[in-house]
C-alpha cells in the first residue's frame, strides 16, 4: 500500500495522462467498517434464518395437530354440540391429548407470533410504532402460552 | 399504478394475500380460544355457559369461516413449502394453487353439513 494516495483526484489533466498506471495503481478505499481481531466471523446472527425454517417445520406439524383438532371438535361425534366441561374432562383425561394440545398451543402460538412479527414489520414504519406493536405481540404470546400450558397441567376434572 | 411485474395482481400476489389474511385471523382466534378454554378452571359453569355460544347459529357460521381459513392456510402453507425446498416447485407453484383451491372447495362443500347441520336443524327444525 506504499502508492495508496487517497487525497488526489482521481481525474488527471485534461491533455495529459491519467494518475493511474501500471506502477501507480488506483487506490485503495478502506471498507468503512473494518473488520477488526474483536470482530465476530459473522456479524449478523442466523435468526432470521430460523425462523423462516421454523414457520416451515411447525407448519407442516401443525397441518396434522389443526386439521385433527378440528376434525374432533366439530365433525366427529356430534360436532360443537357435544363440547362441555364433561366432554374436556374425558379428553384430558389422557396424556395422549394433554401432549396434543400442549404441543399444538405451543407451536401454533410460536408459528403465528413469528408470523405476525414479519406482518409488523412490513407495515409499521415508524420505530416507535415498531417497538409498541411487537411489545403487545410478544406479551400477548408469552401471556397466551403459559396461561394454556397452566391450564393443561393444572386442570382439574373434581374442581366441584 | 406501478408499472406491472411478474408477480404483482397475480396468482401468486393474491394468494400471498389471502394467506397473510387468514394467518392474522387464525391467531387472534387462537388468543381468544386460549382465554375460553382456560374458563375450565374456574368452574364448569362458566365453561358450558361461554361453550353455549360455540352452538348458536351465527357462531356456527363464524366457526365455518374458521374452518375456511385454516384449509385454506393450511393448504397454501404446504404449497409455499413445496415452492421453497422442491425443485420444481417455482415452475409448478400454478398448478399448485389450483389444486389447493380444488381440494379447499371440495373440503368447504364436505364441511357444510357437520358444521353447519346442527345450526340448521336448530333453525328449521328437524
Ligand atoms: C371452532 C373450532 C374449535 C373448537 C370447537 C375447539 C374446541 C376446543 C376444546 C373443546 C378444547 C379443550 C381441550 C380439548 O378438548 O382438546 C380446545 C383446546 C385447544 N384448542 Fe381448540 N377448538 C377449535 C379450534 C381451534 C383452532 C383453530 C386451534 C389452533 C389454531 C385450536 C387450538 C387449541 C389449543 C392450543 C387448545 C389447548 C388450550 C389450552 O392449553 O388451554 N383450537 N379446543
Ligand atoms: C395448519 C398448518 C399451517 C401451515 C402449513 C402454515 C404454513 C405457513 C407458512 C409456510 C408460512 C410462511 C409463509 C412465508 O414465509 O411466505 C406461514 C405464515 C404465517 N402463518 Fe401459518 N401455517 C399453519 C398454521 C398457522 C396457524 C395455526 C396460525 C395462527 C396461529 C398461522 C399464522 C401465520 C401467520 C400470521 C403467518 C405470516 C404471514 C405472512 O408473513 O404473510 N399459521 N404459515
Amino acid at each position: 500500500m506504499s502508492t495508496t494516495d487517497t487525497t488526489a483526484s482521481g481525474i488527471g489533466p485534461v491533455e495529459g495522462d491519467s494518475l493511474y498506471s501500471v506502477d501507480n495503481p488506483a487506490p485503495v478505499i478502506e471498507p468503512p467498517r473494518k473488520r477488526t481481531k474483536k470482530t465476530p466471523k459473522s456479524t449478523r446472527g442466523n435468526f432470521e434464518l430460523a425462523a423462516w425454517l421454523f414457520m416451515r417445520l411447525s407448519g407442516v406439524v401443525l397441518v396434522v395437530l389443526v386439521i385433527g383438532h378440528l376434525l374432533i371438535q366439530l365433525v366427529l361425534d356430534g360436532g360443537v354440540s357435544k363440547i362441555g366441561f364433561a366432554f374436556v374432562a374425558g379428553r384430558w383425561a389422557s396424556p395422549f391429548w394433554q401432549v396434543w394440545d400442549l404441543a399444538m398451543l405451543w407451536l401454533a402460538m410460536l408459528h403465528g407470533g413469528n408470523g405476525l412479527r414479519t406482518v409488523i414489520n412490513d407495515y409499521a414504519e415508524r420505530p416507535n410504532t415498531r417497538l409498541w406493536l411487537k411489545g403487545l405481540l410478544y406479551t400477548a404470546t408469552v401471556f397466551t402460552i403459559l396461561l394454556g400450558t397452566l391450564v393443561i397441567f393444572t386442570f382439574d376434572p373434581n374442581i366441584r | 399504478m406501478p408499472a406491472g411485474t411478474l408477480y404483482r395482481g397475480r396468482e401468486g400476489m393474491w394468494s400471498w394475500v389471502a394467506h397473510r389474511v387468514t394467518g392474522v385471523l387464525i391467531f387472534f382466534f387462537l388468543f381468544v380460544h386460549v382465554l375460553d378454554t382456560a374458563l375450565v378452571r374456574v368452574s364448569p359453569e362458566a365453561y358450558d355457559t361461554v361453550v353455549a355460544t360455540y352452538k348458536t347459529p351465527i357462531v356456527a357460521l363464524l366457526e365455518y369461516g374458521l374452518v375456511a381459513a385454516i384449509l385454506f392456510h393450511a393448504l397454501n402453507g404446504l404449497r409455499v413449502i413445496a415452492v421453497d425446498f422442491w425443485v420444481k416447485g417455482a415452475r409448478y407453484q400454478k398448478q399448485m394453487l389450483w389444486t389447493v383451491v380444488a381440494l379447499w372447495l371440495v373440503l368447504m362443500i364436505g364441511a357444510i353439513y357437520p358444521v353447519l347441520g346442527h345450526a340448521a336443524r336448530e333453525l328449521f327444525g328437524s
